[in-house]
Protein backbone atom coordinates (compact mmCIF):
# COMPACT_ATOMS: atom_id res chain seq x y z
CA UNK A 1 0.00 0.00 0.00
CA UNK A 2 1.40 3.37 -0.96
CA UNK A 3 1.58 5.83 1.86
CA UNK A 4 -1.35 8.19 1.84
CA UNK A 5 0.54 11.37 2.53
CA UNK A 6 2.83 10.75 -0.41
CA UNK A 7 0.02 11.37 -2.87
CA UNK A 8 0.63 15.08 -2.72
CA UNK A 9 4.30 14.77 -3.59
CA UNK A 10 4.70 15.56 -7.28
CA UNK A 11 8.20 14.15 -7.52
CA UNK A 12 7.09 10.68 -6.57
CA UNK A 13 6.88 8.26 -9.49
CA UNK A 14 3.34 7.03 -9.16
CA UNK A 15 3.71 3.85 -11.05
CA UNK A 16 7.25 2.68 -11.06
CA UNK A 17 6.95 1.01 -14.44
CA UNK A 18 5.83 4.16 -16.22
CA UNK A 19 8.15 7.14 -16.29
CA UNK A 20 6.26 9.10 -18.97
CA UNK A 21 2.69 9.82 -17.88
CA UNK A 22 0.15 11.00 -20.44
CA UNK A 23 -1.66 13.16 -17.89
CA UNK A 24 -0.12 14.66 -14.82
CA UNK A 25 -2.09 16.74 -12.38
CA UNK A 26 0.16 18.45 -9.91
CA UNK A 27 -1.19 19.85 -6.67
CA UNK A 28 -4.11 21.76 -8.19
CA UNK A 29 -6.55 23.94 -6.37
CA UNK A 30 -9.94 24.68 -7.96
CA UNK A 31 -12.14 27.57 -6.97
CA UNK A 32 -15.72 28.11 -8.14
CA UNK A 33 -17.14 31.63 -8.38
CA UNK A 34 -13.88 32.94 -6.92
CA UNK A 35 -14.83 31.79 -3.41
CA UNK A 36 -15.78 28.12 -3.20
CA UNK A 37 -12.70 25.97 -2.82
CA UNK A 38 -13.43 22.53 -4.24
CA UNK A 39 -10.07 20.91 -4.91
CA UNK A 40 -7.31 21.52 -2.40
CA UNK A 41 -4.00 20.27 -3.64
CA UNK A 42 -4.95 17.31 -5.77
CA UNK A 43 -2.30 15.35 -7.61
CA UNK A 44 -2.60 12.33 -9.80
CA UNK A 45 -0.96 10.71 -12.76
CA UNK A 46 -2.41 8.73 -15.63
CA UNK A 47 0.21 6.65 -17.47
CA UNK A 48 -0.06 6.18 -21.21
CA UNK A 49 -2.20 3.24 -22.30
CA UNK A 50 -3.69 2.53 -18.89
CA UNK A 51 -7.06 2.70 -17.22
CA UNK A 52 -6.94 4.69 -14.01
CA UNK A 53 -9.93 5.15 -11.75
CA UNK A 54 -10.78 7.93 -9.34
CA UNK A 55 -13.11 6.87 -6.54
CA UNK A 56 -14.85 8.87 -3.90
CA UNK A 57 -18.16 9.79 -2.33
CA UNK A 58 -20.60 12.42 -3.57
CA UNK A 59 -19.12 15.88 -3.49
CA UNK A 60 -15.54 14.74 -3.08
CA UNK A 61 -14.57 16.65 -6.19
CA UNK A 62 -14.23 13.84 -8.72
CA UNK A 63 -16.21 15.50 -11.50
CA UNK A 64 -14.47 18.78 -10.79
CA UNK A 65 -11.13 17.05 -11.31
CA UNK A 66 -12.20 15.83 -14.75
CA UNK A 67 -13.58 19.24 -15.68
CA UNK A 68 -10.35 20.87 -14.60
CA UNK A 69 -8.54 18.66 -17.12
CA UNK A 70 -11.05 19.06 -19.96
CA UNK A 71 -11.42 22.80 -19.46
CA UNK A 72 -15.17 22.55 -18.93
CA UNK A 73 -14.63 24.06 -15.51
CA UNK A 74 -14.51 27.40 -17.24
CA UNK A 75 -18.09 27.00 -18.41
CA UNK A 76 -19.19 26.76 -14.76
CA UNK A 77 -17.38 29.78 -13.35
CA UNK A 78 -14.63 27.53 -12.03
CA UNK A 79 -10.90 28.05 -12.31
CA UNK A 80 -7.69 26.24 -11.48
CA UNK A 81 -6.01 28.74 -9.19
CA UNK A 82 -2.91 26.80 -8.20
CA UNK A 83 -0.87 23.87 -9.41
CA UNK A 84 -0.33 22.56 -12.94
CA UNK A 85 -1.86 20.15 -15.41
CA UNK A 86 0.27 18.58 -18.12
CA UNK A 87 -0.92 16.52 -21.04
CA UNK A 88 1.83 14.70 -22.88
CA UNK A 89 4.38 17.17 -21.56
CA UNK A 90 2.35 20.27 -22.47
CA UNK A 91 0.76 22.58 -19.91
CA UNK A 92 -3.03 22.70 -20.43
CA UNK A 93 -4.16 24.42 -17.25
CA UNK A 94 -7.20 26.67 -17.83
CA UNK A 95 -7.11 26.22 -21.61
CA UNK A 96 -10.30 26.58 -23.67
CA UNK A 97 -12.28 23.31 -23.88
CA UNK A 98 -12.20 23.19 -27.69
CA UNK A 99 -8.40 23.53 -27.65
CA UNK A 100 -8.16 20.66 -25.20
CA UNK A 101 -10.37 18.43 -27.35
CA UNK A 102 -8.11 19.19 -30.31
CA UNK A 103 -5.12 18.07 -28.26
CA UNK A 104 -6.72 14.65 -27.80
CA UNK A 105 -8.58 14.75 -24.49
CA UNK A 106 -12.27 13.94 -24.62
CA UNK A 107 -14.62 14.00 -21.65
CA UNK A 108 -17.69 11.77 -21.58
CA UNK A 109 -19.75 13.86 -19.21
CA UNK A 110 -21.85 12.65 -16.33
CA UNK A 111 -25.40 11.87 -17.40
CA UNK A 112 -24.20 11.11 -20.95
CA UNK A 113 -25.28 14.49 -22.33
CA UNK A 114 -26.09 13.25 -25.80
CA UNK A 115 -27.91 15.70 -28.06
CA UNK A 116 -31.38 14.27 -27.53
CA UNK A 117 -33.11 15.91 -30.49
CA UNK A 118 -30.59 14.63 -33.02
CA UNK A 119 -30.30 11.17 -34.51
CA UNK A 120 -27.70 8.68 -33.36
CA UNK A 121 -25.77 9.21 -36.56
CA UNK A 122 -25.74 12.98 -36.15
CA UNK A 123 -24.46 12.59 -32.61
CA UNK A 124 -21.63 10.41 -33.86
CA UNK A 125 -20.75 12.87 -36.61
CA UNK A 126 -20.67 15.63 -34.01
CA UNK A 127 -18.09 13.63 -32.08
CA UNK A 128 -15.75 14.13 -35.03
CA UNK A 129 -16.31 17.90 -34.99
CA UNK A 130 -12.68 18.80 -34.39
CA UNK A 131 -11.30 16.45 -37.04
CA UNK A 132 -10.36 17.54 -40.52
CA UNK A 133 -9.43 14.23 -42.09
CA UNK A 134 -11.64 12.16 -44.36
CA UNK A 135 -11.78 8.96 -42.37
CA UNK A 136 -14.84 9.84 -40.33
CA UNK A 137 -16.98 7.30 -42.16
CA UNK A 138 -14.51 4.53 -41.41
CA UNK A 139 -14.52 5.44 -37.75
CA UNK A 140 -18.31 5.27 -37.66
CA UNK A 141 -17.93 1.66 -38.81
CA UNK A 142 -15.41 1.14 -36.03
CA UNK A 143 -17.87 2.49 -33.46
CA UNK A 144 -20.57 0.21 -34.85
CA UNK A 145 -18.23 -2.76 -34.52
CA UNK A 146 -18.01 -2.07 -30.79
CA UNK A 147 -21.66 -1.09 -30.40
CA UNK A 148 -23.72 -3.08 -32.94
CA UNK A 149 -26.88 -1.79 -31.32
CA UNK A 150 -26.02 1.75 -32.37
CA UNK A 151 -25.99 0.65 -35.99
CA UNK A 152 -29.56 -0.62 -35.66
CA UNK A 153 -30.56 2.67 -34.09
CA UNK A 154 -28.49 4.93 -36.38
CA UNK A 155 -31.47 6.87 -37.75
CA UNK A 156 -33.37 7.05 -34.45
CA UNK A 157 -33.69 10.19 -32.37
CA UNK A 158 -31.13 9.82 -29.60
CA UNK A 159 -33.49 11.06 -26.90
CA UNK A 160 -35.65 7.97 -27.30
CA UNK A 161 -32.83 5.44 -26.86
CA UNK A 162 -32.64 3.40 -23.68
CA UNK A 163 -30.23 4.46 -20.95
CA UNK A 164 -27.71 1.81 -21.91
CA UNK A 165 -27.86 2.74 -25.57
CA UNK A 166 -27.40 6.40 -24.68
CA UNK A 167 -24.29 5.55 -22.68
CA UNK A 168 -22.97 3.56 -25.62
CA UNK A 169 -23.70 6.50 -27.89
CA UNK A 170 -21.84 8.82 -25.54
CA UNK A 171 -18.80 6.54 -25.56
CA UNK A 172 -19.06 5.99 -29.32
CA UNK A 173 -19.22 9.74 -29.82
CA UNK A 174 -16.01 10.07 -27.84
CA UNK A 175 -14.30 7.50 -30.09
CA UNK A 176 -15.22 9.60 -33.12
CA UNK A 177 -12.84 12.30 -31.92
CA UNK A 178 -9.93 9.82 -32.00
CA UNK A 179 -8.90 10.82 -28.50
CA UNK A 180 -5.70 9.80 -26.78
CA UNK A 181 -7.20 10.26 -23.33
CA UNK A 182 -10.87 9.73 -22.47
CA UNK A 183 -12.22 11.09 -19.21
CA UNK A 184 -15.34 9.18 -18.15
CA UNK A 185 -17.64 10.59 -15.54
CA UNK A 186 -19.78 7.88 -13.94
CA UNK A 187 -20.41 5.67 -16.95
CA UNK A 188 -22.39 3.29 -14.72
CA UNK A 189 -24.91 5.92 -13.67
CA UNK A 190 -28.49 4.77 -14.03
CA UNK A 191 -27.61 1.44 -15.65
CA UNK A 192 -28.70 -2.03 -14.57
CA UNK A 193 -25.91 -4.27 -13.17
CA UNK A 194 -25.97 -6.30 -16.35
CA UNK A 195 -25.50 -3.24 -18.52
CA UNK A 196 -22.77 -1.90 -16.23
CA UNK A 197 -20.86 -5.11 -16.89
CA UNK A 198 -21.38 -4.77 -20.63
CA UNK A 199 -20.32 -1.11 -20.76
CA UNK A 200 -17.23 -1.65 -18.62
CA UNK A 201 -16.24 -4.62 -20.71
CA UNK A 202 -16.32 -2.44 -23.79
CA UNK A 203 -14.30 0.25 -22.02
CA UNK A 204 -11.65 -2.36 -21.28
CA UNK A 205 -11.61 -3.48 -24.91
CA UNK A 206 -11.25 0.09 -26.14
CA UNK A 207 -8.23 0.45 -23.90
CA UNK A 208 -6.67 -2.84 -24.95
CA UNK A 209 -7.50 -2.86 -28.65
CA UNK A 210 -7.26 0.84 -29.52
CA UNK A 211 -4.70 1.83 -26.91
CA UNK A 212 -6.84 4.67 -25.57
CA UNK A 213 -5.83 5.89 -22.13
CA UNK A 214 -8.81 6.21 -19.82
CA UNK A 215 -9.49 7.99 -16.54
CA UNK A 216 -12.76 6.85 -14.99
CA UNK A 217 -14.53 8.60 -12.18
CA UNK A 218 -16.88 6.20 -10.44
CA UNK A 219 -19.03 5.49 -7.43
CA UNK A 220 -19.23 1.89 -8.53
CA UNK A 221 -15.81 0.96 -7.18
CA UNK A 222 -16.16 -2.76 -7.84
CA UNK A 223 -16.80 -2.31 -11.55
CA UNK A 224 -14.09 0.26 -12.14
CA UNK A 225 -11.41 -1.42 -10.00
CA UNK A 226 -12.05 -4.58 -12.02
CA UNK A 227 -10.85 -2.95 -15.25
CA UNK A 228 -8.42 -0.32 -13.93
CA UNK A 229 -4.74 -0.83 -13.33
CA UNK A 230 -4.40 1.95 -10.79
CA UNK A 231 -6.77 3.84 -8.54
CA UNK A 232 -7.04 6.96 -6.45
CA UNK A 233 -9.51 7.61 -3.64
CA UNK A 234 -10.62 11.20 -3.13
CA UNK A 235 -12.19 12.90 -0.21
CA UNK A 236 -12.99 16.55 0.34
CA UNK A 237 -10.97 17.78 -2.58
CA UNK A 238 -7.82 15.73 -2.26
CA UNK A 239 -6.45 12.29 -2.82
CA UNK A 240 -6.42 10.36 0.44
CA UNK A 241 -5.38 6.96 -0.81
CA UNK A 242 -3.93 5.46 -3.93
CA UNK A 243 -2.54 2.18 -5.15
CA UNK A 244 -2.83 -0.48 -7.80
CA UNK A 245 -6.35 -1.66 -8.44
CA UNK A 246 -5.62 -4.96 -6.73
CA UNK A 247 -4.27 -3.22 -3.64
CA UNK A 248 -7.28 -0.95 -3.41
CA UNK A 249 -9.73 -3.79 -3.89
CA UNK A 250 -8.00 -5.51 -0.99
CA UNK A 251 -7.89 -2.48 1.25
CA UNK A 252 -10.13 -2.78 4.32
CA UNK A 253 -11.36 0.80 4.20
CA UNK A 254 -12.11 0.73 0.49
CA UNK A 255 -13.95 -2.54 1.02
CA UNK A 256 -16.01 -1.04 3.78
CA UNK A 257 -16.84 2.31 2.24
CA UNK A 258 -16.96 1.60 -1.46
CA UNK A 259 -17.36 -2.10 -1.99
CA UNK A 260 -20.14 -2.61 0.53
CA UNK A 261 -18.21 -5.12 2.60
CA UNK A 262 -18.96 -4.92 6.31
CA UNK A 263 -18.25 -7.04 9.34
CA UNK A 264 -20.39 -7.72 12.38
CA UNK A 265 -18.72 -5.02 14.46
CA UNK A 266 -20.50 -2.26 12.49
CA UNK A 267 -23.69 -3.03 14.31
CA UNK A 268 -22.69 -1.61 17.66
CA UNK A 269 -22.95 2.08 18.36
CA UNK A 270 -19.54 2.14 19.98
CA UNK A 271 -17.94 1.27 16.69
CA UNK A 272 -19.81 3.95 14.85
CA UNK A 273 -17.34 6.44 16.21
CA UNK A 274 -14.45 4.50 14.89
CA UNK A 275 -16.31 4.24 11.59
CA UNK A 276 -16.56 7.97 11.41
CA UNK A 277 -12.98 8.43 12.45
CA UNK A 278 -11.74 6.00 9.87
CA UNK A 279 -13.96 7.57 7.24
CA UNK A 280 -11.58 10.53 7.42
CA UNK A 281 -8.78 8.19 6.30
CA UNK A 282 -6.32 9.86 8.64
CA UNK B 1 -66.92 38.91 -54.23
CA UNK B 2 -63.90 39.65 -56.30
CA UNK B 3 -61.99 36.45 -57.10
CA UNK B 4 -59.22 38.17 -59.04
CA UNK B 5 -58.48 40.48 -56.16
CA UNK B 6 -58.48 37.57 -53.75
CA UNK B 7 -55.98 35.62 -55.82
CA UNK B 8 -53.77 38.63 -56.27
CA UNK B 9 -53.81 39.24 -52.52
CA UNK B 10 -53.11 35.60 -51.74
CA UNK B 11 -50.15 35.65 -54.09
CA UNK B 12 -48.87 38.85 -52.53
CA UNK B 13 -49.36 37.26 -49.14
CA UNK B 14 -47.35 34.23 -50.12
CA UNK B 15 -44.51 36.33 -51.46
CA UNK B 16 -44.39 38.86 -48.63
CA UNK B 17 -44.94 36.01 -46.20
CA UNK B 18 -41.91 34.17 -47.50
CA UNK B 19 -39.91 37.32 -46.82
CA UNK B 20 -41.28 37.44 -43.29
CA UNK B 21 -40.34 33.79 -43.08
CA UNK B 22 -36.76 34.46 -44.12
CA UNK B 23 -36.41 37.20 -41.51
CA UNK B 24 -38.13 35.00 -38.92
CA UNK B 25 -35.66 32.20 -39.64
CA UNK B 26 -32.74 34.50 -39.12
CA UNK B 27 -34.32 35.72 -35.89
CA UNK B 28 -34.82 32.15 -34.67
CA UNK B 29 -31.25 31.31 -35.64
CA UNK B 30 -29.88 33.86 -33.19
CA UNK B 31 -32.38 32.90 -30.52
CA UNK B 32 -31.65 29.20 -30.86
CA UNK B 33 -27.90 29.50 -30.90
CA UNK B 34 -27.39 32.14 -28.25
CA UNK B 35 -30.75 32.64 -26.47
CA UNK B 36 -30.76 36.30 -27.43
CA UNK B 37 -34.09 37.84 -28.43
CA UNK B 38 -32.92 40.26 -31.06
CA UNK B 39 -35.14 43.32 -31.19
CA UNK B 40 -32.79 44.87 -33.71
CA UNK B 41 -33.61 42.32 -36.41
CA UNK B 42 -35.58 44.91 -38.38
CA UNK B 43 -32.59 47.24 -38.37
CA UNK B 44 -30.55 44.51 -40.03
CA UNK B 45 -32.93 44.77 -42.98
CA UNK B 46 -32.66 48.52 -42.91
CA UNK B 47 -28.87 48.59 -42.80
CA UNK B 48 -28.60 45.97 -45.53
CA UNK B 49 -30.96 47.92 -47.77
CA UNK B 50 -29.13 51.21 -47.22
CA UNK B 51 -25.72 49.69 -47.85
CA UNK B 52 -26.91 48.11 -51.07
CA UNK B 53 -28.60 51.34 -52.12
CA UNK B 54 -25.41 53.26 -51.44
CA UNK B 55 -23.24 50.94 -53.52
CA UNK B 56 -25.71 51.20 -56.41
CA UNK B 57 -26.18 54.98 -56.35
CA UNK B 58 -22.96 56.46 -54.98
CA UNK B 59 -20.53 53.89 -56.36
CA UNK B 60 -22.63 53.03 -59.41
CA UNK B 61 -21.93 49.32 -59.00
CA UNK B 62 -24.00 46.85 -61.01
CA UNK B 63 -26.72 45.25 -58.88
CA UNK B 64 -25.01 41.86 -58.55
CA UNK B 65 -21.78 43.33 -57.22
CA UNK B 66 -23.56 45.75 -54.94
CA UNK B 67 -25.61 42.90 -53.58
CA UNK B 68 -22.57 40.70 -52.97
CA UNK B 69 -20.78 43.60 -51.30
CA UNK B 70 -23.82 44.05 -49.05
CA UNK B 71 -23.73 40.39 -48.05
CA UNK B 72 -20.03 40.56 -47.21
CA UNK B 73 -20.55 43.79 -45.29
CA UNK B 74 -23.45 42.35 -43.28
CA UNK B 75 -21.48 39.24 -42.44
CA UNK B 76 -18.71 41.33 -40.92
CA UNK B 77 -21.27 43.58 -39.29
CA UNK B 78 -23.03 40.63 -37.65
CA UNK B 79 -19.77 39.19 -36.32
CA UNK B 80 -18.71 42.59 -35.03
CA UNK B 81 -22.00 43.21 -33.23
CA UNK B 82 -21.73 39.83 -31.60
CA UNK B 83 -18.14 40.32 -30.47
CA UNK B 84 -18.39 43.94 -29.38
CA UNK B 85 -21.90 44.17 -27.98
CA UNK B 86 -23.16 40.72 -27.04
CA UNK B 87 -20.11 38.73 -26.06
CA UNK B 88 -19.52 40.83 -22.93
CA UNK B 89 -23.15 40.15 -21.98
CA UNK B 90 -22.84 36.37 -21.87
CA UNK B 91 -24.08 35.23 -18.49
CA UNK B 92 -25.97 38.47 -17.80
CA UNK B 93 -29.72 38.37 -17.08
CA UNK B 94 -32.04 38.00 -20.07
CA UNK B 95 -33.64 41.37 -19.41
CA UNK B 96 -30.28 43.17 -19.76
CA UNK B 97 -29.63 41.47 -23.07
CA UNK B 98 -33.09 42.42 -24.33
CA UNK B 99 -32.59 46.02 -23.28
CA UNK B 100 -29.31 46.09 -25.17
CA UNK B 101 -30.88 44.81 -28.39
CA UNK B 102 -33.68 47.37 -28.04
CA UNK B 103 -30.98 49.98 -27.55
CA UNK B 104 -29.19 48.78 -30.68
CA UNK B 105 -32.45 49.03 -32.58
CA UNK B 106 -32.94 52.66 -31.60
CA UNK B 107 -29.30 53.50 -32.18
CA UNK B 108 -29.13 52.07 -35.70
CA UNK B 109 -32.50 53.51 -36.58
CA UNK B 110 -31.19 56.97 -35.69
CA UNK B 111 -27.79 56.38 -37.26
CA UNK B 112 -29.38 55.45 -40.59
CA UNK B 113 -31.57 58.57 -40.51
CA UNK B 114 -28.55 60.68 -39.76
CA UNK B 115 -26.49 59.16 -42.56
CA UNK B 116 -29.08 58.77 -45.29
CA UNK B 117 -31.85 61.18 -44.36
CA UNK B 118 -35.46 60.60 -43.42
CA UNK B 119 -36.95 60.40 -46.90
CA UNK B 120 -37.58 57.18 -48.76
CA UNK B 121 -35.04 56.69 -51.52
CA UNK B 122 -35.92 54.59 -54.55
CA UNK B 123 -33.53 51.95 -55.84
CA UNK B 124 -32.32 52.50 -59.37
CA UNK B 125 -34.30 50.23 -61.72
CA UNK B 126 -32.85 46.74 -61.65
CA UNK B 127 -35.08 44.79 -63.99
CA UNK B 128 -36.08 45.83 -67.45
CA UNK B 129 -39.71 44.97 -66.87
CA UNK B 130 -41.06 45.90 -63.49
CA UNK B 131 -43.78 43.30 -63.51
CA UNK B 132 -44.75 40.18 -65.41
CA UNK B 133 -48.14 38.63 -66.07
CA UNK B 134 -48.68 35.16 -64.75
CA UNK B 135 -52.04 33.44 -65.37
CA UNK B 136 -53.78 36.77 -65.48
CA UNK B 137 -52.10 38.15 -62.37
CA UNK B 138 -49.53 40.90 -62.25
CA UNK B 139 -46.40 40.07 -60.26
CA UNK B 140 -43.48 42.38 -59.71
CA UNK B 141 -40.29 40.87 -61.13
CA UNK B 142 -38.46 41.54 -57.91
CA UNK B 143 -41.09 39.55 -56.05
CA UNK B 144 -40.41 36.55 -58.25
CA UNK B 145 -36.75 36.99 -57.50
CA UNK B 146 -37.50 37.24 -53.80
CA UNK B 147 -39.59 34.09 -53.90
CA UNK B 148 -36.73 32.27 -55.59
CA UNK B 149 -34.28 33.64 -53.05
CA UNK B 150 -36.51 32.59 -50.16
CA UNK B 151 -36.61 29.07 -51.54
CA UNK B 152 -32.83 29.03 -51.98
CA UNK B 153 -32.31 30.36 -48.45
CA UNK B 154 -34.70 27.79 -47.01
CA UNK B 155 -32.94 24.99 -48.88
CA UNK B 156 -29.60 26.37 -47.74
CA UNK B 157 -30.71 26.39 -44.11
CA UNK B 158 -32.06 22.84 -44.37
CA UNK B 159 -28.81 21.58 -45.87
CA UNK B 160 -26.69 23.53 -43.42
CA UNK B 161 -28.38 22.20 -40.30
CA UNK B 162 -28.73 18.64 -41.51
CA UNK B 163 -25.42 17.98 -43.18
CA UNK B 164 -22.73 20.54 -42.44
CA UNK B 165 -20.50 20.09 -39.43
CA UNK B 166 -20.96 23.68 -38.31
CA UNK B 167 -24.73 23.35 -38.62
CA UNK B 168 -24.72 20.28 -36.40
CA UNK B 169 -22.51 22.14 -33.96
CA UNK B 170 -24.98 25.01 -33.86
CA UNK B 171 -27.86 22.66 -33.15
CA UNK B 172 -25.83 20.98 -30.43
CA UNK B 173 -24.99 24.35 -28.89
CA UNK B 174 -28.66 25.29 -28.95
CA UNK B 175 -29.58 22.05 -27.22
CA UNK B 176 -26.85 21.84 -24.59
CA UNK B 177 -24.10 24.41 -24.58
CA UNK B 178 -21.79 22.62 -22.19
CA UNK B 179 -22.15 19.27 -23.95
CA UNK B 180 -21.31 21.00 -27.24
CA UNK B 181 -18.21 22.43 -25.66
CA UNK B 182 -17.21 19.01 -24.44
CA UNK B 183 -17.25 17.92 -28.09
CA UNK B 184 -14.78 20.62 -29.00
CA UNK B 185 -17.28 23.15 -30.35
CA UNK B 186 -16.20 26.71 -29.75
CA UNK B 187 -19.31 28.46 -28.50
CA UNK B 188 -17.85 31.86 -29.39
CA UNK B 189 -17.48 30.76 -33.00
CA UNK B 190 -21.03 29.43 -33.07
CA UNK B 191 -22.46 32.67 -31.66
CA UNK B 192 -20.50 34.84 -34.07
CA UNK B 193 -21.51 32.67 -37.00
CA UNK B 194 -25.17 32.78 -36.06
CA UNK B 195 -25.13 36.58 -36.00
CA UNK B 196 -23.25 36.69 -39.29
CA UNK B 197 -25.73 34.42 -41.07
CA UNK B 198 -28.68 36.17 -39.49
CA UNK B 199 -27.50 39.61 -40.55
CA UNK B 200 -26.79 38.43 -44.09
CA UNK B 201 -30.12 36.72 -44.58
CA UNK B 202 -32.02 39.68 -43.14
CA UNK B 203 -30.17 41.99 -45.48
CA UNK B 204 -31.38 39.94 -48.44
CA UNK B 205 -34.95 40.58 -47.33
CA UNK B 206 -34.12 44.23 -46.73
CA UNK B 207 -32.79 44.68 -50.26
CA UNK B 208 -35.84 43.02 -51.80
CA UNK B 209 -38.28 45.18 -49.87
CA UNK B 210 -36.14 48.22 -50.59
CA UNK B 211 -36.26 47.57 -54.32
CA UNK B 212 -40.05 47.36 -54.16
CA UNK B 213 -40.94 50.19 -51.80
CA UNK B 214 -37.79 52.29 -51.66
CA UNK B 215 -35.48 52.40 -48.69
CA UNK B 216 -36.67 54.19 -45.57
CA UNK B 217 -36.84 53.59 -41.86
CA UNK B 218 -40.28 52.05 -42.40
CA UNK B 219 -38.34 48.96 -43.44
CA UNK B 220 -37.50 48.08 -39.88
CA UNK B 221 -41.20 47.52 -39.31
CA UNK B 222 -40.42 44.06 -40.63
CA UNK B 223 -38.65 43.41 -37.37
CA UNK B 224 -41.94 43.77 -35.49
CA UNK B 225 -43.82 41.62 -37.98
CA UNK B 226 -41.41 38.87 -37.26
CA UNK B 227 -42.74 38.38 -33.75
CA UNK B 228 -46.15 36.99 -34.68
CA UNK B 229 -44.45 34.80 -37.28
CA UNK B 230 -41.93 33.46 -34.83
CA UNK B 231 -44.34 32.92 -31.96
CA UNK B 232 -46.76 31.23 -34.33
CA UNK B 233 -44.13 28.86 -35.62
CA UNK B 234 -42.46 28.24 -32.29
CA UNK B 235 -39.61 30.34 -30.99
CA UNK B 236 -37.03 27.61 -31.35
CA UNK B 237 -38.03 26.14 -34.68
CA UNK B 238 -36.41 27.33 -37.86
CA UNK B 239 -38.98 25.62 -40.07
CA UNK B 240 -41.62 27.10 -37.78
CA UNK B 241 -40.26 30.57 -38.48
CA UNK B 242 -40.65 30.03 -42.21
CA UNK B 243 -44.14 28.57 -41.95
CA UNK B 244 -45.16 31.23 -39.44
CA UNK B 245 -43.91 33.93 -41.79
CA UNK B 246 -45.92 32.62 -44.72
CA UNK B 247 -49.04 32.26 -42.56
CA UNK B 248 -48.69 35.82 -41.30
CA UNK B 249 -48.22 37.07 -44.85
CA UNK B 250 -51.32 35.23 -46.06
CA UNK B 251 -53.30 36.31 -43.04
CA UNK B 252 -52.56 39.96 -43.56
CA UNK B 253 -53.83 39.78 -47.08
CA UNK B 254 -56.88 37.70 -46.26
CA UNK B 255 -57.71 40.18 -43.52
CA UNK B 256 -57.23 42.97 -46.02
CA UNK B 257 -59.60 41.24 -48.41
CA UNK B 258 -62.24 40.51 -45.80
CA UNK B 259 -62.00 44.06 -44.60
CA UNK B 260 -62.35 45.65 -47.99
CA UNK B 261 -65.23 43.39 -49.02
CA UNK B 262 -67.38 43.12 -45.94
CA UNK B 263 -66.07 44.54 -42.70
CA UNK B 264 -64.87 48.02 -43.58
CA UNK B 265 -63.16 48.42 -40.23
CA UNK B 266 -59.98 49.69 -41.80
CA UNK B 267 -56.37 48.74 -41.11
CA UNK B 268 -57.12 45.06 -40.49
CA UNK B 269 -54.01 44.40 -42.57
CA UNK B 270 -51.79 45.57 -39.75
CA UNK B 271 -53.70 44.23 -36.80
CA UNK B 272 -54.81 40.75 -37.85
CA UNK B 273 -51.45 39.04 -37.30
CA UNK B 274 -51.35 40.27 -33.73
CA UNK B 275 -54.83 38.93 -32.96
CA UNK B 276 -53.58 35.58 -34.18
CA UNK B 277 -50.48 35.99 -32.07
CA UNK B 278 -52.60 36.41 -28.95
CA UNK B 279 -54.82 33.46 -29.86
CA UNK B 280 -51.79 31.23 -30.44
CA UNK B 281 -50.24 32.20 -27.15
CA UNK B 282 -53.45 31.23 -25.38
CA UNK B 283 -53.94 27.90 -27.14
CA UNK B 284 -50.49 26.67 -28.05
CA UNK B 285 -47.84 28.78 -26.29
CA UNK B 286 -44.91 26.83 -27.73
CA UNK B 287 -46.10 27.49 -31.28
CA UNK B 288 -46.91 25.14 -34.12
CA UNK B 289 -43.46 23.63 -34.36
CA UNK B 290 -41.82 24.63 -31.10
CA UNK B 291 -40.38 21.71 -29.22
CA UNK B 292 -41.02 20.66 -25.73
CA UNK B 293 -38.17 18.64 -24.28
CA UNK B 294 -38.02 14.95 -24.97
CA UNK B 295 -38.68 13.31 -21.67
CA UNK B 296 -37.66 9.67 -21.50
CA UNK B 297 -39.13 7.93 -18.52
Amino acid sequence: MTATAAAADPARPVTAEDPAPLLRINNIEVVYNEVILVLRGLSLVVPKGRIVTLLGANGAGKSTTLKAVSGLLRTEEGEVTRGDIWFDGEPIKNAEPDRIVRKGIFQVMEGRRIIADMTCMENLRLGAFTRRDREVRRDIELVFSYFPRLEERAGNIAGYLSGGEQQMLAIGRALMARPRLVLMDEPSMGLSPLLVGEVFDIIRRLNQELGITILIVEQNAAASLAIASYGYVMEQGKVVLDGTAAELADNEDVKEFYLGGHGAERKSFKNLKSYKRRKRWL
Amino acid sequence: MNADLLFQLLLNGLIVGSLYGVVAMSFVLIYKASQVVNFAQGEFLLIGAWVCWYTLTAWQLPFVWGFLFTLAFMMLFGVLIQIVVLRPLIGEPVISVIMVTIGMSIFFQALMKWMFGVFAQPFPPIFETSSVGLAGLQIKTVYLLSLAMSVVIMGGFAWFFKFSKMGLAMRATAFDQQAAQSLGVSVRQVFALSWAISAMVSAVAGVVVGVVNGVSSALSFFGIKVFPAVILGGLDSIIGGMVGGIIVGLLENIAQFADSQWLNLGNMYRIAPFYVLIAILLIRPYGLFGTRDIERV
